[in-house]
């Protein structure tokens, strides 16, 4: 690596981080809305993945490149318990079976010691490198785009634009859906478990409702048509707060605002292009 | 229901690590304020009596009287769900709404608690007719599918939160004290505080008026045509705009009240009091399924008592969890609810 990278690097670290990070998650939440459901457990899964990662790391003493992989465990089971029963349903029951997920798991934390309590889990080694955000964020955005050109892809923008007839075509409605929420926490498990592992602290505090919302506006003004939009959304909104520091406390009802106007006035988001595919 | 750890350490610790630059900090709001152990006044400690049929009496009544205060909350969300098929995020704001204003009607202007309540569940309904005019009503008007409303509400409500947190501020407020005078009545040994009765009261009435809108008024006809189909209410004469500003009113007055009763009887105010209640909210719509006013009505109080039982014989703060895990579990065995019909409505 070049000296001035590294020097960049060092200085912008968190930021820097931060913005993988986000992309990630940002990337979570585009999976769910490609098959028209909305989940706002988002937070929580990557919760779930810091918790479980900085347990395994702190008190199983495993390494980090095995403790990765297993921190989808937990979100998995979770979206696996929540997302069987409401996908079978019209998408309301998803949104709302998830939107309390994060605010309960928070007052599990707060009143499980072991989890840490009200302190939360600290002195999580800094083992998330640069190459391991990063990377997962390439594989995630290729591999996304290339699902989202296959057939699964096309089935999966039939069943959002219109539910009847993706059925009669045949389309299994709920095993996409099961399919598309599972990635979705695996992809915000990774997300949480680089998070812990580059901050050095986890509370219990930082799952809840608000970085839910946040998370949506990332996709929603990315633009949900190809992977690239919700990551863009993603990096404009981590940036935005460091150019305007002043508006620090403002800064929540800028994401709750951007989520009103894009749905409002700019469906499609910033990035509104449509993936090409090859004539069927 | 001691509550285990203490607040100073915890914001603290908040401010230590508030700002991480990734996603929000979570530490610009306060503890919820039934997560601090906070119980309604003039009630003995469960401690005292040991786990006796005695408290386990008093936890029932106890219950009885915070899930009728749920009930009150669901039912302007499943009547709003009911009629205008829309998942209304910005309910939960109407609550804290509601609280705020009869704070500022009896601490700043002097109005009494009777005066302040019927104001500031009517201040919440204009603001509900406000919100739903700016977020929704274009969305009704195009069409548009039942997750645009959701993500609308969403957005909206998180703003409005925020701002109201960032002009208010985080702290937990209290009424002045005195406005429901009176020692705790004692009915065969068990206590009911006046502010508990108050809600307990004002929970039926508010039932009650709402029932005969529905039933006995041409407007309530006009409510549950549109329930039922909007578009052939609209071709029988229906002004089907003006009917649902009329529901988001009725909805918002109920948050209102609920706000104002709830604040009353735990008397802690702060603007994020609606996002835990929203909570509550869909475990008792779920459970007594969406759009079902008598469920809401038996699903709220059945709530109130899990939760009490919970806190008094488990652990106060696993409550929420309990909360959630019967959603779930409804959410398996009973989606439409446990008085549900067992077709689905499918979107």
């Amino acid at each position: 690596m070049p000296g001035w990278l590294d020097d960049f690097l060092w200085t912008y670290q968190n930021l820097v981080h931060a913005l993988g990070i986000n992309g990630l998650l940002a990337l979570s939440m585009y999976v769910v809305l490609a098959v028209g459901q909305l989940s706002l457990g988002q937070a929580a899964f990557m919760g779930l993945g810091a918790y479980s990662s900085a347990i395994m790391t702190l008190k199983f003493k495993l390494p980090f490149l095995l403790v990765l992989p297993a921190s989808c465990i937990a979100p998995a089971l979770f979206a696996l318990a929540i997302g069987a029963p409401t996908l079978r349903l019209s998408g309301v029951y998803l949104a709302i079976a998830t939107i309390g997920l994060g605010e309960v798991l928070r007052a599990v934390y707060i009143n499980v010691d072991w989890l840490g309590g009200a302190l939360g889990l600290s002195g999580i080694p800094d083992s998330a490198e640069f190459w391991m955000i990063y990377g997962l964020l390439g594989v995630a955005v290729v591999a996304l785009w290339l699902v989202g050109r296959s057939g699964i892809g096309r089935a999966m923008e039939a069943i959002r634009e219109d539910e009847t007839a993706a059925q009669v075509l045949g389309i299994n409605l709920a095993r996409y859906r099961l399919g598309a929420l599972l990635t979705s926490a695996v992809l915000a498990g990774l997300a949480g478990a680089l998070g812990a592992h580059s901050s050095s602290f986890i509370g219990p505090n930082e799952y809840g409702f608000e970085p839910a919302v946040t998370i949506l506006s990332f996709a929603l003004l990315g633009g949900s048509g190809t992977p690239l939009g919700p990551v863009l959304g993603a990096w404009i909104l981590t940036l935005l707060p460091e150019l305007l520091r002043g508006f620090s406390d403002l800064r929540l009802v800028f994401n709750g605002l951007i989520i009103v106007l894009v749905v409002l006035f700019l469906p499609a988001g910033l990035l509104g292009v449509r993936m090409r595919r090859r004539a069927a | 229901m001691i509550s285990k750890f203490n607040y100073g350490l915890l914001r603290s610790q908040e401010k230590v690590v508030g700002s991480r630059g990734l996603l929000a900090p979570g530490g610009s709001r306060a503890e919820p304020w039934w997560g601090a152990g906070q119980r309604p006044a003039g009630l003995p400690s469960p401690a005292v009596g040991g786990y006796s049929g005695a408290m386990l009496a008093q936890q029932l009544v106890n219950g009885v009287l915070l899930g009728a205060s749920y009930a009150l909350f669901a039912l302007g969300f499943t009547l709003m769900f009911g009629v205008l098929r829309v998942i209304n995020l910005t309910y939960g704001f109407y609550f804290s709404a509601g609280a705020f204003v009869a704070l500022f009607l009896t601490r700043d202007a002097g109005f009494g608690i009777w005066a302040a309540l019927p104001l500031a569940a009517a201040a919440a309904g204009v603001i509900a007719v406000v919100l739903d005019w700016l977020l929704l009503a274009r969305l009704r008007r195009q069409g548009a599918p039942e997750l645009a409303s959701l993500m609308v509400t969403l957005g909206g409500v998180l703003a409005l939160y925020s701002a109201a947190t960032a002009v208010l501020g985080p702290d937990i407020r209290r009424l002045p004290p005195g406005l429901v005078a009176g020692a705790p009545f004692e009915f065969f040994g068990l206590r009911v505080s006046t502010p508990q009765l108050l809600v307990l009261v004002a929970s039926f009435v508010l039932v009650g008026a709402l029932i005969w809108l529905l039933h006995g008024t041409r407007l309530g006809l006009a409510i549950r045509a549109m329930a039922e189909k909007p578009d052939a209410a609209g071709l029988m004469g229906i002004d089907t705009g003006r009917t649902a500003a009329l529901v988001s009113f009725v909805s918002g007055c109920l948050a209102g009240a609920g706000g104002v009763l709830i604040g009353l009887n735990f008397n802690a105010i702060q603007p994020y009091m609606g996002e835990s209640m929203m909570l509550r909210g869909f475990v008792v719509v779920i459970v007594g399924g969406l759009g079902d006013i008598r469920g809401a009505l038996i699903a709220g109080l059945a709530l109130g008592v899990v939760e009490v039982l919970t806190a008094g014989y488990v652990s106060s703060g696993l409550k929420e969890a309990v909360a959630f895990a019967i959603l779930v579990a409804v959410l398996w065995t009973r989606p439409s609810g446990l008085f549900g019909r067992p077709t689905l409505r499918r979107a």
